[in-house]
């Protein structure tokens, strides 16, 4: 995992295999407070009490096919080494979510990477769920929202390669005026 | 560049509507790239963001991408699963930008199986 487009890319699978139907990205740069927020919110089946605790144990996973699991350990890993933090909320039937910090100009934090092609990836494999981004700069803001967009497109496929053409450029767009630092 | 707007989408569905009725028999083959964490880390993104460039390109409207998570093999990743419709699926192992624009040249737009990138012939039980 070398940028934190990957993380949010791994975590985010988790929600999809949690059965979620909406995910919210959120990415909040704070210059003021050197503090860089990454949070992604699910309504997914979630995890019993017995389970948050144990998610950060690498070697405990949900899976059968082995026996680590390392996508919510590394991502912890990679918000402490910034000086950040790492929590996870989940309720049973309800939904997780999961929030890291990092330290928005520590040396060690990791670039925010392609994240368009990330929420693009999201959307054209998983066509039958809702995203949502969320993307604050400051007191600049970008907000996207398949919702939406699906209540225009009526029965046109998200996954169209025209739709996914339109959702890349207002992406590109959108974080070419708040500028992120990350 | 003009601001993309509500009626831009608009004019798409009008125009992707006026397209679909003139074409049918869709999907043809169904390309899966498994992105566990391990795939993730190994670079499976990067095979993903290329394939999907490369889709475009040839303006090929029979193909569909779906992602996956780990089948257990993850020292063999970044693994891609070509299913051509009516034939076997084939695994690719330790596949990169260079490898996916040949698998997909080759074998999704022309049916020759990449003998030398293959890991398996068939369907791998998950979960």
């Amino acid at each position: 995992m070398l940028t934190l487009s990957d993380h949010i890319l791994d975590i985010t699978e988790n929600s999809i295999r949690a059965g979620a139907k909406r995910i919210e990205i959120c990415i909040d740069e704070d210059s003021e407070n050197d503090l860089l927020t990454v949070e992604i919110q699910d309504d997914g089946h979630g995890m019993s009490p017995d389970a948050v605790q144990k998610v950060v144990d690498p070697f405990y996973t949900t899976k059968t096919v082995r026996r680590v699991g390392l996508g919510l350990p590394l991502l912890k890993d990679a918000a402490e080494r910034s000086g950040g933090t790492f929590r996870l909320k989940s309720q049973e039937n309800c939904g997780t979510t999961v929030k890291a910090t990092f330290g928005l100009r520590h040396l060690d934090r990791q670039p925010l990477g392609a994240i368009i092609n990330v929420i693009v990836i999201l959307i054209i494999s998983n066509s039958d769920i809702d995203f949502f981004y969320k993307h604050r700069h400051n007191d600049r803001r970008f907000e996207m929202d398949t919702r939406e967009i699906r209540k225009e497109i009526e029965d046109v496929p998200i996954n169209h390669p025209q739709i996914i053409k339109y959702i890349r450029g207002t992406m590109e767009e959108g974080l070419r005026e708040i500028e992120p630092e990350a | 560049m003009a601001k993309l707007t509500i009626d831009d989408l608009k004019k798409i569905k009008e125009k992707v509507h006026n397209e679909m009725s003139l074409r049918d028999g869709d999907r043809r083959v169904k390309v899966t790239v498994h992105m566990g964490t391990c795939g993730i880390a190994s670079g499976a993104k990067e095979v993903m963001d290329t394939l999907l460039a490369e889709i475009d390109a040839a303006k090929v409207h029979d193909v569909i991408v779906t992602t996956s998570g780990c089948m257990g093999l993850c020292s063999r990743e970044p693994l891609v699963t070509v299913e051509v419709i009516n034939e076997p699926p084939i695994k690719y192992e330790y596949v990169n930008p260079n490898k996916i624009r040949q698998i997909f040249k080759r074998h999704v737009l022309e049916g020759e199986i990449q003998t030398p990138f293959v890991l398996a012939k068939g369907s791998e039980i998950t979960k």
